[in-house]
Formats: structure tokens, C-alpha cells, sequence
């Protein structure tokens, strides 16, 4: 008896038959309750992040964070919950009651879908869909919904251009993140996210680094994480899409984005990272829970500390960085992906893998020689902008010939 | 189809427990309002003209660009997991579906549809 899960579930599952119900019942009980059961884990690991988001910022910015309630300030987050409980809840004049109050729900609970498909353990997994790859990207698509439904039912300026924003920011991104979603696909040879991480004998960081990199820069956009956190420039919009949102409506959009970001974290885990995998996970599966969550947990922490190290950039400076630099490189590497897999089909696997990070270290220095140019020929142009001007045919205002 | 039973549920699930969280602040919350609470947020200026406003076009250019490119991956995504079985003619076939996509792409780029001013 390795994995307590399995114990309870069949145990359960006897439980329920000795009561006398039919298997079609037994089966929507069994969901209900596994789901109710991780629901249940996600949110509560919801509490505790926005501990984690506050002590690691306050770390980052050299103060010490919550350290009054309980030890190390850990109940913080019951008090925050409590707080917003307790404030007044404002509809603005002139917002669309409907679906202002749909937003902030739907945002957090498109959210908590994700993790459906994410496969925790070896055991462990809402549903073990077959187009898991594609059901991530479908429910993704959602949570962009919730924020232009809250930009427009806010009747707020701000709150408008700050959706529009964060919209076009995240519809741009998801190109390159679904496409770096698919090099896992090809390698792996399935959709589902359990195959996937079944298939990660070596973790597909080692063999698509740079979709692992494209994917992590598309999953900070996706967030509306600095450096791509124009949708609430503070100094701009003041807080963009949830502006007018206030009391518990607010803490369920603060909740889903810490939740993304955690969900994000178990994403990159699972398609790179090898998922629960790890040693002795296959064994004994309840270790693979502690494994998953480690690398969830440090993929959020680098997220954070990315979002805590950046500059924010400009929407044409944002945008360009997609449409110009990573749509056409990952699309390069998943033809070339696809190719290499094709001829290399016959090889021993530690050829292939080889193969795979060879490929992707050439395509990386190429990048880089790119890059490097571009920056090269952007400093001369902020150095000596005389020589790169271009001439508009400006009326001249400088002559004031006319006066006396 | 029993696979997609815990989707259904969870989605029920989850917007339960959300929509019971809005309840409850409303529940508890105090209500007071006032003309001036009630006016939308604009940094303590009185608001002017409509809310919802007409944006930019560009958004809707980008928003027309992702269209493109979403279909495209859509169609990538059934492709990458069986493209091993269809051989060699599948994968040229894909190649030349993503080429005819990559010269709309070009053209967009050309025409100046990338650009933000």
C-alpha cells in the first residue's frame, strides 16, 4: 500500500457500492468529491500566497513584510480576507450591474479550472483528459473575458484603456506561448499532460530550452507581470481593468492572479520540468506531490522575481517584442523541432536528446549575434540621433519672421 | 465522456465558491452610498464625458493579428500530436499551410500593421 490516494479512493469507491447506489452515481460522487478535494487544496494554497507574494516582495525591496499576526506573520492573510470582507462594496454609476459582479467570479474560477487537468501525482489528476494541451488554452482564453468584461462594465476610463491594454497584451502572447506549448506536444507525441510528464525521462528543459524560455516570457505577459504590467501602470491608469472594484470583488481578482501565477508555475513544471517527477515519486506517488509543488513553487518564485527586478516597457516596445521577435523565432523552432524529430526518429534517445540541445544552443547563439546587433545600432541611434533622423516635413516654428 | 464529469463539476464548483465570496461581502459590507462615491474613479477630478468610450484602432488590429495566428495554432496543435503517423506527406503538407500563413504574416508586417504609433 504506496499511495494512500488510491487507498482512500478505492476504499470510497467500495463504501459507496456497499450502500447500494448505481456505478453512474458512484462515478459523479467520486468526482465531486476528488474535485471538491482539490478545489479545496487550491484555494487554501491561495491563502497562503499572498503571504508568499508579500514576504518575497518585501524581501526584494530590503523590508521585513507581515510579521505581526501569528508566526512570521502567517495569518496575515486571514486578517486580509476578513478586511475585505468587511468593506463597503461600491458599484459605480452607470457600470452594467450584470456583469460587473460576473467578472471578478469568472476570473477566479476560470483560474481554478486550470488545474483540473495539471497532473499533481502519478495519481493525482482532476481529469485525465486527452487534449489536456488544448483545454489549458481554451480555459486560458477565458480569464482574458473576465478583464475586458470588467474594463467595460466599469464605465471608467482607466478601467477601459487598462482592459484594452492588458487584452492586446495577453491575445499577443498567447502566440508564442501556445506554440511553445506545442514543442512538449511533439516531443511527448500526445496532448494529454499526463502522457507528457510520463514521457519526461529527461525534462523537456533540457531538450526545448528555448520554448522553456518563450513559454516563461509568455506566461509574465499573460499575468500582467512587470515588466509587462502596463494594464495597471500605476503612474498611468492608476490601477487599470479592476479600478472600480472594491471589498471581496477586488480579493477575488488579487486571488485569481496570485492563483495564475502559481498555475503558471505548475504549467512550466509540468511541460519542462518533468512534473511530479522525481526520485522515488513512481513508487511511492505521494512523494510527487512535495516534488510538483517544490517546482511549481520555484517556477512562481522566479516569476515574482522577475516581476520585482524589471522596468515596466512601453505598449509599441511590448508589442514588437511578440509580433517581431517571438512569434517568428519560436515558430523557427518548432519547424526545426519537428524536422530534427522527424530525422531522428531512428536514433538512440540520448542522441536524440543531444541532438534536440545542440539545435537549440546554435538557434540561441544565432539570437543572441541578433540581438546583440540590434542593440548595438539602437545605441548609436540615441547616441548620435542626428545622423539617423528622419526628416518629417514639419512647418517651422522656430522663425518668428512675421513678427515685428 | 466520463473523463469530462470532474470539468463540469469543478466549474460549478469554482463558481460557487467565487460567486459565494461576492455574496458574503455584500452581506457584510456597509452600504453608504453617496453622488460623489458613486462617480467613476479619475483621481479625484470630476469625470467627464462617457465611460466607455471609442479606443484606438490598433487594438483592434492586434486583436485581427491574433485571429490569424490563433487558427494557425489551433490547427497545429491535432497536427503535432499524430503528424509522426501521417509521414511525409503530412509534414509537407503543414509546412506549406504554415508558409501560405508566414507570407500573410510578411504582409502584415510590410503594410505596417505591427507598427504602434
Amino acid at each position: 500500500m504506496s499511495d494512500p490516494v488510491t487507498f482512500v479512493a478505492k476504499w470510497l469507491e467500495a463504501y459507496l457500492s456497499g450502500l447500494g447506489l448505481a456505478s453512474g452515481w458512484i462515478a459523479v460522487i467520486m468526482a465531486a468529491l476528488g474535485v471538491i478535494a482539490l478545489g479545496s487544496a487550491v484555494l487554501l494554497l491561495d491563502i497562503l500566497l499572498v503571504w508568499v507574494e508579500r514576504k518575497v516582495v518585501a524581501r526584494f525591496q530590503d523590508r521585513l513584510g507581515p510579521n505581526r499576526l501569528g508566526p512570521f506573520g502567517l495569518f496575515q492573510p486571514i486578517a486580509d480576507v476578513l478586511k475585505l470582507l468587511l468593506k463597503e462594496d461600491i458599484i459605480p454609476q452607470g457600470a452594467d450591474k450584470f456583469v460587473y459582479n460576473l467578472a471578478p467570479i469568472l476570473a477566479l474560477a476560470t483560474v481554478i479550472m486550470l488545474w483540473a487537468v495539471i497532473p499533481i501525482s502519478a495519481t493525482v489528476a482532476g481529469s485525465e483528459i486527452n487534449v489536456g494541451a488544448l483545454y489549458i488554452v481554451a480555459v486560458g482564453a477565458l480569464g482574458t473575458l473576465s478583464i475586458i468584461m470588467a474594463g467595460w462594465a466599469s464605465n471608467n476610463k482607466y478601467a477601459l484603456l487598462g482592459a484594452f491594454r492588458m487584452v492586446a497584451q495577453m491575445i499577443s502572447y498567447e502566440v508564442p506561448m501556445v506554440i511553445a506549448i506545442l514543442i512538449p506536444v511533439i516531443l511527448a507525441k500526445s496532448m494529454a499532460l499526463t502522457d507528457i510528464v510520463e514521457s519526461q525521462t529527461v525534462w523537456y528543459i533540457v531538450l526545448a530550452p528555448i520554448a522553456a524560455i518563450v513559454f516563461l516570457i509568455g506566461a509574465q505577459a499573460e499575468l500582467g507581470r512587470a515588466p509587462f504590467d502596463l494594464s495597471e501602470a500605476e503612474s498611468e491608469i492608476v490601477a487599470g481593468y479592476h479600478i472600480e472594484y472594491s471589498g471581496m470583488k477586488f480579493g477575488l481578482f488579487y486571488a485569481g492572479e496570485l492563483l495564475h501565477a502559481l498555475t503558471f508555475g505548475g504549467l512550466f513544471a509540468t511541460f519542462f520540468l518533468g512534473g511530479w517527477r522525481g526520485w522515488g515519486a513512481e513508487t511511492y506517488p505521494i512523494l510527487g506531490i512535495g516534488y510538483f509543488l517544490i517546482k511549481s513553487m520555484f517556477m512562481y518564485w522566479v516569476i515574482m522575481w522577475i516581476k520585482y527586478s524589471f522596468p515596466r516597457v512601453r505598449i509599441d516596445q511590448m508589442l514588437n517584442f511578440c509580433w517581431k521577435f517571438l512569434t517568428p523565432l519560436i515558430l523557427t523552432v518548432l519547424s526545426i523541432t519537428a524536422i530534427l524529430d522527424k530525422l531522428m526518429s531512428g536514433l538512440p534517445y540520448w542522441a536524440y536528446v543531444l541532438g534536440m540541445l545542440l539545435s537549440n544552443l546554435v538557434i540561441l547563439y544565432f539570437v543572441y549575434q541578433a540581438v546583440g546587433r540590434y542593440a548595438r545600432r539602437e545605441r548609436q541611434r540615441v547616441a548620435d540621433p542626428e545622423k539617423f533622423r528622419v526628416n518629417f516635413p514639419v512647418k517651422s516654428t522656430a522663425s518668428p519672421s512675421h513678427l515685428p | 465522456m466520463s473523463e469530462y464529469l470532474p470539468l463540469v463539476v469543478l466549474f460549478i464548483l469554482s463558481t460557487l465558491v467565487a460567486a459565494i465570496a461576492v455574496a458574503l461581502g455584500h452581506l457584510f459590507g456597509p452600504r453608504r452610498p453617496t453622488e460623489r462615491k458613486l462617480q467613476p474613479y479619475e483621481s479625484g477630478m470630476t469625470p467627464f464625458g462617457p465611460g466607455t468610450r471609442r479606443m484606438p484602432v490598433r487594438f483592434y488590429l492586434v486583436a485581427v493579428l491574433f485571429i490569424l495566428f490563433d487558427i494557425e495554432v489551433v490547427f497545429f496543435i491535432p497536427w503535432a500530436v499524430v503528424y509522426r503517423k501521417l509521414g511525409l506527406f503530412g509534414f509537407v503538407e503543414m509546412l506549406l499551410f504554415a508558409g501560405i500563413l508566414e507570407i500573410a504574416f510578411v504582409y502584415a508586417w510590410k503594410k505596417g500593421a505591427l507598427e504602434w504609433e
